[in-house]
């Protein structure tokens, strides 16, 4: 009756693989009066047509934020593509509070392009930043999202974030291998496969570098814990104990990962070392501990705990061991993310047994719950480097997919999947 | 032998209904137990051909109505569980009695407990619930005598559903344990 073979049919596609599927965003929510901006279709002076238009993806980029609104290319007066060109006035008639114009060249003996990009502010009639990025042609997305970078915190005063990945596991069970872990740019762009096979996946997670990913799989029979290299692609498993091992989650020096087992009869948090290998016990209670996150100076643990009946956020300081419990308003409160100042946490929020689970803001000083979600089944967020969104997982109809929302709840936006369903949306750290 | 297994069944049954009894004021609380979907009888699970034989035996002290009974109980399979909890059903626990009476007189007979929850509320914290569930119907076997090495609990959480709807009757096919 047991199943002692059962056929785990498993591949690792070579890097850097396509998914077919690529995610697109659509906004739901913007704030009431998005900056007007200007960005001229770039100027490409070279043979051939480029696969990626920079000047579309950095126009998307600031559109999808929510807080900007790219002015028509066909509405423009002229189409200037560096300073000389640019007459200011064109910019004020249209209302647009800035310009961004830029060429792209390639050298004449050189697989290289560069891209030579200005930014003005039109009212002070001033040239803000400028500068020229070079690289292969399959990197100028890259460089689309570093100008979008630098154009958003010239004028939000707010690092980007468009630089970033966001790592998800797909589930489509037409597939051969119905299971997969993704990795796609953080505007959906150019998805690449991870990992594929014909078992769950859960709980994907970027150490502090962005150099490696940990996550959950169920490839061997029983949820076990694995580590993989994202350029390399080689992978190790890191848990093998019997019960559930899942839920891992990298300190912030990286040395370190905070995980569960219930390899001695019930869900508790520990912290595995990740040079030694060594495990230590964290929790050790008969009620479901569960979902651990560091906190941002590596200190203390929050975590999941059902030990007051209903899931509650409890908090554990990983020198003295004190415990302490710090939600109490809602009879389900769980997976919660701190953010960088230490004072508020994301999480999963439920009222009482009629709400929806929504994707809520707690302030620990104030002990205010904050709800910025109204989907169906809101679960798993994850915070952009920049703290600006949080991405998370919900449902439409039968359909899982993945949404976001800023950290204000002003502006809202959907990342529809053509097919299957997208969950576990995992936010890179800064990659540079 | 035969009297031995059929007084084993008989204290099985009455200690059911001692725990039945004893939980009674939870199940107050509790929804009525869904009723259980009626499954295909389950193949034979031992691979060796004396499984047959063995079942033959077994029914000499049985009356047609215990035998139909015990194959009822036999054949099912998914126990099914109310929202956040790892209470067994009353149905649930009589089925149990069937299938601990099995392991017991098959010793080399392994059960692998899939435990498995709805969509609602957390991933992670829905994998512990499953698990939770399986420990359930583990718990409740080795009550009845069956050795825990016939015994092994996976929990998948909320990761395989069988009914991907959202709807109340969609998570109550959901929140099971499969006898695998």
């Amino acid at each position: 009756m047991l199943k002692l073979n059962r056929l785990i049919l498993l591949i690792i596609l070579a890097l850097p693989a396509l998914a077919h599927a690529q995610l697109n965003i659509v906004i739901t929510q913007g704030v009431d009066n998005p900056v007007p901006i200007a960005i001229v279709p770039f100027e490409w002076e070279g043979f051939g047509v480029l696969g990626d238009q920079v000047d579309q993806v950095i126009s998307n980029n600031l559109r999808n934020t929510g807080e900007f609104s790219p002015i028509d290319p066909n509405n423009m007066l002229s189409q200037p593509h560096e300073q000389a060109e640019v007459y200011f006035r064109d910019w004020r008639f249209l209302g647009s509070d800035y310009l961004l114009v830029g060429k792209i060249t390639r050298s004449d003996n050189s697989d290289l392009i560069q891209v030579q990009y200005e930014f003005f502010d039109v009212l002070r009639e001033e040239r803000l930043i400028g500068e020229r990025i070079s690289g292969t042609e399959s990197q100028l997305r890259d460089i689309a999202h570093a100008i979008s970078d630098q154009v958003f915190e010239e004028v939000t005063g707010v690092r980007g974030a468009f630089a970033t990945k966001i790592l998800y596991v797909t589930e489509d069970s037409r597939q051969s291998f119905p299971y997969r872990l993704e990795m796609a740019d953080a505007d959906g762009g150019r998805p690449q496969i991870l990992w594929e096979g014909t078992e769950p996946i859960m709980s994907p997670t970027w150490s502090p570098d962005g150099s490696q990913i940990a996550y959950v799989s169920f490839e061997t029979g029983r949820s076990q814990i694995f580590i993989q290299n994202i350029s390399s692609g080689v992978r190790e498993q890191l848990t093998n104990f019997t019960g559930i091992n899942s839920s891992p989650v990298f300190s912030p020096d990286g040395n370190r990962l905070a995980m569960v087992s219930s390899k001695d009869g019930n869900p508790d948090i520990y912290i595995m070392d990740l040079r030694t290998r060594e495990l230590q016990r964290i929790t050790n209670h008969f009620s479901i501990d569960t979902e651990p996150s560091w906190s941002p100076d590596g200190s203390s643990l929050i975590f999941t705990s059902e030990r007051s009946n209903n899931p509650q956020i409890y908090q554990v300081d990983l020198e003295t061991r004190w415990e302490e419990r710090l939600t109490f308003e809602g009879n389900y409160n769980a997976r919660a993310r701190m953010l960088r100042d230490g004072n508020n946490m994301v999480l999963v929020h439920r009222f009482d047994n009629n709400d929806d689970f929504s994707i809520s803001v707690l302030n620990l000083e104030r002990g205010t719950i904050r709800i910025l979600t109204e989907t169906q089944l809101d679960e798993s967020p994850s915070i952009a480097p920049n703290a600006s969104m949080v991405i998370y997982a919900s449902k439409v109809g039968d359909r899982g997919i993945l949404n976001a929302v800023s950290i204000d709840g002003r502006v809202k936006f959907q990342i529809p999947s053509a097919q299957g369903n997208v969950r576990e949306p995992a936010w890179s750290p800064f990659l540079d | 032998m035969q009297t031995n297994n059929f007084y084993k069944l008989g204290m099985a049954a009455i200690f059911a209904v001692f725990l039945a009894a004893c939980q009674s004021s939870t199940d107050d609380m509790m929804e009525e137990p869904m009723e259980e979907p009626m499954e295909e009888p389950m193949e034979e699970m031992d691979d060796s051909a004396s499984g047959n034989a063995r079942g033959a035996g077994n029914t000499g002290g049985l009356t047609p109505a215990q035998i139909r009974e015990r194959d009822a109980g036999l054949a099912t399979t998914v126990f099914y569980f109310e929202f956040d909890r790892s209470d067994l059903s009353a149905e649930a626990r009589e089925a149990l009695v069937h299938h601990a009476n099995r392991l017991m007189e098959n010793p080399s007979l392994r059960y692998r407990l899939e435990g498995h929850a709805d969509e609602r509320g957390t991933r992670e914290y829905n994998l512990a619930l499953g698990e939770r569930r399986a420990q359930a119907v583990e718990r409740y076997l080795q009550v009845q005598g069956v050795s825990a090495n016939q015994l092994e609990v996976i929990s998948y959480g909320e990761e395989q559903p069988v009914d991907p709807g959202t709807t109340e009757a969609a998570y109550a096919r959901n929140r099971r344990v499969e006898i695998q």
